[in-house]
């Protein structure tokens, strides 16, 4: 399955990409964060971030389909 | 109304906007970039944003505003990009019959939002460095092996969080 993953604030320059696409087995956005952590080292803890699917807030454990925009989401700090 | 913005926010005219001959209270705040920040001096901040979820968030905490509070007539501005001390970094208004519920609705979204808006600050100092602000919390205990959590919790407490 194909998905698209964009990366923001700290997390963005921990991976050194905006966006990329990959071909993954992951089918929840939980798989997806394993899978890539090992590859990028996110050097941080799931359950520090939020996760979107297709600009809404998601579960990690919903399921993902074809083309999907995943985003995980650092603690925030506007305002 | 509600957006993410890379220009000036230009206040008259959002004030203007909430203007309605039903209303008799108005009632703003204002978040300014501050020249400090955890005892360090602070030249100025950048805001990122991931604007498609941060429009819909915004939204949504808006149309909550209303059904908490009633009839409220509601813009809020967030800017985004590099912003100098001093510059406004985000405006909420609220207009309503009764001063109450625009002193509320305005308290109520300015609130949530720092909670919620899917939007991050990096902060300049004066010496040189930048720093990613709920980052130091982070760094301070080591990625990885902190033992606090960010799910909605401020990384600050909420009486400091007065200014952005």
């Amino acid at each position: 399955m194909q998905l698209r993953v964009s990366y923001f604030a700290w997390l963005r320059e921990r991976v050194g990409l905006d966006t990329e696409t990959i071909d993954t087995a992951a089918v929840t956005p939980a798989q997806l964060w394993t899978e890539l952590d090992a590859r990028h080292d996110f050097a941080t803890e799931r359950r520090h971030l939020r996760v979107a699917v297709n600009d809404a807030f998601s579960t990690w454990d919903a399921k993902l389909a074809e083309g999907d925009r995943v985003v995980f989401i650092p603690p925030v700090s506007g305002g | 109304m509600f957006e993410i913005s890379n220009e000036r926010i230009e206040v008259e005219a959002l004030r203007r906007g909430l203007m309605d001959s039903g209303c008799g209270g108005y009632t703003a705040f204002e978040g300014w970039v501050r020249n400090h920040h955890q005892g360090r001096a602070v030249s100025g901040l950048h805001y990122e944003a991931y604007a498609d979820l941060a429009k819909a968030e915004g939204l949504k905490i808006l149309a909550e505003a209303g059904e908490r509070f009633g009839p409220v007539r509601l813009a809020c501005v967030h800017r985004v990009g590099d912003l100098a001390v001093g510059e406004l970094a985000v405006w909420v208004g609220a207009a309503a019959p009764h001063r109450d519920e625009a002193f509320k609705a305005c308290r109520y979204v300015i609130d949530e939002l720092k909670q919620r808006l899917p939007i991050w600050k990096k902060e300049h100092y004066i010496e040189g460095e930048s720093a990613w602000v709920d980052c130091e919390r982070c760094r301070a205990a080591g990625h990885g092996k902190h033992d606090h959590d960010h799910d909605h919790a401020p990384a600050r407490p909420p009486q400091e969080e007065v200014a952005p």
